[in-house]
């Protein structure tokens, strides 16, 4: 990823972030909330989140389930070792794929061949199997090994917080 | 849940359209009113359907590093050394999986400096083999639950 955002902007940002860690207020009219908390005119704040939005740093403004609640109670990483050649395509093909969550690509170590990594989640094992041989069929001879690591217990969870400044 | 619910669910994990008046503009599209949409909203996160309705930010980009790691831990130390990670501000995430590399964590910290000086302290402490799997390049990150 090669775009960055300004300095003003990500102290906008920084600034966005700690008003809306609880969640945006259920408000009929939520931008003007926010625009008064930002010292800032509607269309200004509006402008701001188009561009933060365009630029990649804030994703979108949306609903996060709670996955379990809604049935999704399996989830598989499935690695893969790709050809090195083959792998901007294979990435961009795997990553598009409606049920894959996450998509990346990590290094190989000496005790780990795998450099494609893309989460699955599913109603039931049956679903995140199925799924895992989907990507096998797109991968095809590209492909020379692969494993699913089913997750079988969250040990910790406390999402990932902007961290502190470099002291 | 209701027909209205999960369409609502749907539509909101792609996310608010950036518009003047966004709860008018799903109410159309939805077919309903801002007031009930808003209220369908407040009711599914105070049963927890939701858990946030809010800007998700791609924190990576707004400074910090960040890692994948995994340790392979002995069943008999398993429940021993998710302590002494839990423990860890650094570590934000952190899964069991069913695999000889068995602990699945993610690293936050302020500097990549931060992170080598994290791993280090991770394999002093617990004196276990550790895999430093950083990201080289996302192709993909978005999670839709359709119901």
């Amino acid at each position: 990823m090669s775009v960055y955002i300004s300095r003003s902007e990500d102290t906008l940002a920084q600034h966005l972030i700690k008003l809306t860690q609880a969640g945006l207020p259920l408000v009929d009219d939520p931008w003007a909330w926010l625009a008064e908390q930002l010292h800032m005119s509607v269309e200004a704040t509006l402008d701001l989140l188009k561009r933060l939005q365009a630029e990649g740093a804030v994703r979108r403004i949306a609903a996060v389930p709670n996955h379990y609640r809604l049935g999704y109670r399996h989830n598989g990483m499935t690695v893969w070792d790709v050809r090195d050649a083959d792998m901007p395509r294979l990435g961009a093909l795997i990553g598009a794929q409606p049920f894959v969550s996450h998509c990346y690509r990590r290094p190989r170590q000496t005790a780990w061949r795998y450099n494609l990594f893309a989460m699955v989640h599913g109603r039931s094992s049956d679903e995140i199997n199925h799924y895992r041989e989907h990507l096998r069929q797109l991968l095809g001879d590209a492909c020379v090994a692969d494993e699913m690591l089913v997750s079988s217990r969250i040990l910790k969870k406390t999402g990932l917080r902007l961290p502190q400044a470099p002291r | 849940m209701d027909d209205l619910d999960r369409r609502l669910i749907n539509r909101l994990q792609r996310g608010l359209p950036l518009v003047r008046h966004p709860w008018q503009a799903l109410a159309a599209e939805l077919d309903s009113s801002s007031t009930q949409l808003l209220e369908r909203l407040r009711q599914m996160l105070a049963d927890g359907i939701l858990t946030r309705f809010g800007p998700l930010f791609d924190i990576e980009r707004l400074g910090g590093a960040f890692t994948l790691a995994a340790l392979a831990v002995p069943e008999e130390r398993f429940e021993q050394v998710a302590e002494q990670l839990h423990a860890l501000p650094e570590v934000a995430h952190n899964y069991r999986r069913e695999h000889a590399w068995n602990m699945w964590f993610v690293l936050a910290c302020s500097t990549e400096q931060a992170i080598a000086e994290t791993l280090h302290h991770i394999e002093t402490l617990t004196g276990l083999p550790l895999l430093n799997l950083p990201k080289e390049e996302t192709y993909h990150v978005g999670v839709y639950f359709p119901v």
